[in-house]
């Protein structure tokens, strides 16, 4: 590049600078400018927000599993996978459960040990407290040697209180507190004895730890959490045999799907902000677009060359983005620091921290929006002479509509895919968009007509004369009032979906989690009391409840074929294959159960070798529909036939079966039954009775748990609402930029309408009409998309029920009919009481 | 037979105030036309001439004095009152055409009828741009017409109404000199047939020599010129 060339360029970006000044004191500027920078604002906060929430969510449930990672293995896990974490800067610590029996005296009974080291939990706290039914307090540490932590059940059964002397193995301890709640409770449900929690430091005085004990050693670990997904990623290829690691999703099944969905939503949030930023963007650089080309017009007229007005006008282009996009990434951090402050309270810790990346994002949405906008027309003035642009030749053939919005379009679709991270919903996005502008002008089109045939026929008068004219409008700037309609709707359309799925999806988690969900389970109940579980929950009022038979059995061949654990690469098939199933019966299939393939037995079927297994294990142990698969219970065989796959809400926690027979198939096997029921907090006393009078039954108390599960999800539907205001804020946004995108041909219209001889009143009532028509067609467009979308969306994506909600609809078309009018008008009636001349002279 | 006073200003002032001084661009204007005259104000550029026939147009109000429109006041009426006498009496040229983009040649004729509830706006405009020889242009939209073109639809515009006083605000200002020539002789014509007061705003000495009468605006106020 020449000294020639770089002072050009110096010069053209001189001149490009000095437009864009004069653009923005003439106002032609300020609008786009407005809708650009809130573009960017709701990326850039949007994007730092759902950032932070996301793993802060993530690091909720992290508190469940102590930790954000965690290695857990049937043997000693490998020290060098703790001296690569801590040399990687992770904070880690060892755990050790096994189960022991835990003796007071002459009293005995097997406890859930878990042997703690210094520095746990690394993530959330327990609760301790001196009494089973103190409130107790907040400890972030476990127990000091020489002391144990009990829990209350097992302090009720060992009649234990704060200061007793336990004996664990060969070894000796005080308990020091009751613990209340323990958060990294988890695993298998089923497993559960009571909780005794111990210093690691003690174990070797115990001597519980030998060669051949049951023991789950977890190395649990914590960052930030990029340094976590290294980790993750580096080790995971690692692990050998019987070591497996896991985050919180994969720990927690509950957990999981509720933090998939939510993650779905907020990303779905961002999606819907970049969208309708974007297009309240569009609408509003139509003014800027046409003052702009007019300049440029005219420095072609006084001699610059095509490549000068190219390069200024790429100047120009590149200088709005920056800034706005600069002040767009300030006013985003700030709106999420906001966002996060208010949210922050919501969260246990407070948010993580966030990367620069969303601001990066959004200086490069701005600079492709911007393009997007100007590089149709541009390439529209490369092949015209000076004579042809000064005679405004270039609005004699203007380029169609569709090449004019096409690279908008396109980076519209790119934002969509990058914001959805998922293909299925940038793709029902991206269709429900372009639906929508086709739907809106037919419908206008009719609507249109047929309001203008009923205008026709009604007397005429002064006021229907107005309305006419107002509806007319619409008709005789159809493209710029298609545009405007497909604004406004799509801003009613993302916002009635964001409302209709949020309110799904928060109505499915509290049904799925109902104040009275089972909160016990009782297992190892034996056929002959039956009857008597039955008589204590009727005198303990419990209603609702259902006991399930439970048949041990050992999957021995699929197909003729045995079942060989080596074949399975998969961890958990391993462990499936080498474990006894449940296997469970039922006449009707689980009203929270879905059927995917097969179908369900009828009652002559009753008996029949038939099977219905849970999606994820027929997955996970490659079953299919029509398999044969052969088990083994208590040595005795039985051969069933895979009729059906059903798909189980794992999050209601209700007992639920992975593999379930026909009724009478296992009567001749040995089985045990199991319950589950709600039994409010501190309501043990007539369950401390039964499990007196019945010893063999156990109880399993998961009501801690349960309200845990509940308060992340709780948080998560706050969070949400949070993220629903901000695209509120942008729907808005979209609604003002259609508005401003009219207003200068608006105001000439009405001033002229004036010099004709219109009253305001006129005038007012023309405008109006047309907006209230505007308003209706947006609306009724805007409900429909929006039910048939969110419909797919919550059955298809996030799959939860859909309920059409007719209300919804119905308060929009309200509000629109009479809000958008209303806003048109407030924004013309300043022009009404300017007196004529002035308007003209400004037109 | 003398004919009744159609337009009359007494002791007119207008003023705009800015910063740091007053300007004052109507100073005790006086002014008294009949129906059917053909009067032209001249004067230089920033003299108030378009200022003046917006006044009188009822476009804008005085600082002080009053217009009369067919000896009813009209200055002192609210701005809607004075619409209501614009689109009785009224009809209007500018310079810029102010046609309206997003109508076509037609509607923007059919406008003002429409205003007025006129039931037959599409045979009137239909009328008056065939007068003006537009008839092939019905459905071309300004972007699509020639400036001289343009003018002409604002012609036919003005006289679709049929109204009594006819304000031309330097009608040919934008245009060519032969195409400017050619919408004089339309504009006349057609105040001719239809015996429409005329008061033409213009710089244009020799276009203001068609008219009946002149009057120079200078310092505010207006001064008989005898051009003819």
């Amino acid at each position: 590049m020449s000294y020639k060339d770089i002072n050009t360029a110096l010069m053209n970006f001189k001149l490009a600078s000095l437009q864009a000044a004069s653009l923005w004191r003439a106002g032609a500027l300020r609008v786009m400018v407005f809708a650009l920078v809130l573009a960017v604002t709701a990326i850039t906060a949007v994007g730092f927000f759902t950032q932070r929430v996301s793993s802060a969510l993530n690091q909720q449930g992290g508190l469940l599993l102590g930790g954000d990672i965690a290695i857990t293995a049937d043997h000693v896990v490998p020290a060098v996978l703790e001296k690569d974490a801590i040399a990687q800067g992770l904070r880690t610590v060892k755990t050790y459960e096994f189960p022991s029996m835990v003796i007071n005296g002459d009293a005995n009974q097997l406890a859930e040990i878990k042997a703690v080291g210094d520095g746990f939990p690394l993530r959330g706290d327990l609760t301790i407290g001196n009494d089973t039914t103190a409130t107790g307090k907040l400890i972030r540490s476990g127990p000091r040697p020489g002391q144990v932590w009990i829990e209350p059940r097992l302090a009720h059964v060992l009649n234990l209180k704060t200061g007793d002397n336990v004996t664990i193995g060969e070894a000796k301890f005080i308990v020091a507190a009751i613990l209340l709640r323990e958060p990294s409770r988890g695993g298998d449900m089923f497993s559960f004895a009571p909780r005794l929690m111990m210093n690691a430091a003690d174990l070797p005085s115990t001597k519980l730890i030998q060669y051949g004990s049951r023991v789950r050693y977890q190395l649990i670990l914590a960052a930030e959490p990029q340094k976590i997904d290294r980790y993750f990623a580096e080790t995971k290829p690692k692990l050998a045999r019987g070591e497996k690691i896991e985050d919180v999703r994969n720990a927690r099944p509950e957990i999981k799907a509720a933090l998939e969905k939510a993650q779905q939503f907020l990303g779905l949030s961002a999606m819907v902000s970049v969208i309708l930023a974007m297009v309240a963007m569009l609408l509003s650089s139509l003014p800027y677009i046409k003052q702009s080309l007019d300049t440029f017009a005219l420095m072609r007229c006084f001699g610059a060359t095509k490549s000068t007005v190219i390069q200024v006008l790429a100047w120009q282009t590149m200088l709005i983005a920056f800034l706005s996009a600069l002040i767009g990434g300030i006013l985003g951090f700030l709106g999420q620091l906001g966002l996060a402050k208010l949210a922050g309270s919501l969260f246990l810790e407070t948010l993580p921290t966030v990367s620069a990346s969303p601001i990066f994002v959004g200086v490069i949405a701005s600079m492709a929006m911007m393009f997007a906008v100007v590089v149709p027309h541009a390439w529209q003035m490369r092949n015209l002479s000076t004579m042809n642009i000064l005679r405004r030749e270039t609005l004699v053939q203007p380029i169609s509509a569709q090449a004019k919005f096409l690279p908008a379009a396109l980076v519209m679709g790119v934002m969509i895919f990058w914001q959805a991270h998922d293909i299925k919903i940038a793709l029902s996005a991206i269709l429900a968009i372009l639906g929508l502008c086709v739907v809106i002008a037919g419908f206008s089109y009719v609507l249109v007509s047929l309001a203008n045939r009923l205008l026709e026929a009604t007397p005429q008068s002064e006021t229907i004369n107005s309305i006419r004219l107002g509806v007319q409008g619409i008709k005789r700037r159809f493209g710029l009032s298609t545009v405007q309609m497909i604004g406004f709707s799509m801003g009613l359309m993302v916002l009635m979906l964001l409302a209709l799925i949020r309110h799904d999806l928060v109505r499915n988690w509290q049904a799925s989690l109902p104040i009275d969900a089972p909160n016990r389970f009782i297992i190892n109940i034996q056929h002959e009391q039956i009857d008597s579980i039955n008589q204590f929950f009727k005198q303990a009022h419990i209603s609702n409840t259902a006991v399930f038979p439970m048949v041990r059995g050992r999957l021995i061949s699929k197909n003729g074929q045995a079942i060989n654990t080596v074949d399975w690469q998969d961890e958990r098939a391993k462990k499936l294959a080498e474990r006894e199933f449940n296997l469970s019966w039922a006449a009707e299939m689980q009203s929270d159960n879905k059927l995917l393939q097969g179908r369900w037995w009828k009652q002559d079927e009753y008996g029949k070798p038939y099977m219905s297994l849970e999606e994820g294990l027929a997955k996970t142990l490659n079953i299919k529909l029509g398999d044969k698969l052969n088990f083994d219970i208590a040595g005795n065989p039985l051969a069933v036939t895979v009729t059906s796959i059903r798909k189980v809400e794992w999050d209601t926690m209700r007992a639920n079966f992975f593999a379930v027979t026909p009724p009478g198939l296992l009567d001749n096997y040995p089985a045990n039954y199991i319950s589950s029921f709600h039994l409010p907090i501190g309501a043990d006393g007539p369950l401390n009775q039964l499990v007196r009078d019945y010893p063999n039954i156990t109880v399993i108390d998961v009501a801690a748990l349960m309200q845990q599960v509940r308060g992340i999800m709780q948080r998560m539907s706050d969070t949400i609402q949070y993220v629903f205001i901000f695209s509120l804020i942008a729907g808005i946004a979209v609604l003002y930029a259609s508005l401003v995108a009219t207003r200068e041909e608006r105001v000439s219209e009405a001033t002229l309408m004036r010099v004709f001889g219109a009253s305001r009143r006129q005038v007012s009532i023309a405008y109006v009409a047309e907006f209230a028509c505007v308003g209706v067609i947006a609306a009724l467009v805007a409900s429909i998309a929006a039910n048939l979308l969110a419909y797919y969306v919550s059955v298809q994506i996030l799959d939860i029920p859909f309920q059409f909600n007719a209300g919804l609809a119905v308060v929009i078309l309200i509000i629109s009919m009479i809000v958008i009018p209303l806003f048109a008008w407030f924004g013309l009636r300043g022009f009404l009481n300017v007196p004529p001349r002035q308007l003209l002279n400004s037109i | 037979m003398q004919h009744p006073l159609i337009i009359q200003a007494q002791d007119l002032f207008y003023e705009i105030h800015s910063n740091d001084s007053d300007i004052h661009i109507i100073q005790g204007l006086n002014l008294a036309i009949t129906a059917g005259e053909q009067v032209a104000i001249i004067g230089s550029s920033g003299s108030g001439k378009s200022t003046l026939l917006s006044l009188l147009a009822g476009l804008d109000v005085p600082t002080k004095g009053i217009v009369q429109i067919q000896g009813r006041p009209f200055s002192s009426l609210d701005e809607d009152g004075r619409a209501l006498e614009r689109s009785k009496y009224m009809g209007f040229v500018f310079q810029s055409f102010q046609l309206l983009p997003s109508l076509t040649a037609l509607e923007n004729v059919m406008l003002p009828l429409q205003l007025k509830n006129n039931a037959d706006a599409k045979t009137l405009s239909l009328d008056a741009l065939a007068k003006v020889g537009l008839s092939h242009r019905l459905q071309h939209y300004p972007k699509q017409l020639s400036g001289g073109e343009q003018q002409r639809v604002a012609i036919a515009r003005a006289f679709a109404t049929q109204p009594l006083i006819l304000f031309a605000d330097e009608p040919t200002g934008n245009l060519d000199n032969a195409t400017g020539q050619m919408i004089i002789e339309l504009l006349f014509n057609m105040n001719t047939g239809t015996g429409t007061t005329l008061v033409l705003v213009t710089h244009d000495e020799h276009l203001a020599s068609r008219c009946h009468r002149q009057l120079k605006l200078e310092n505010g106020v207006l001064n008989e010129l005898n051009l003819s």
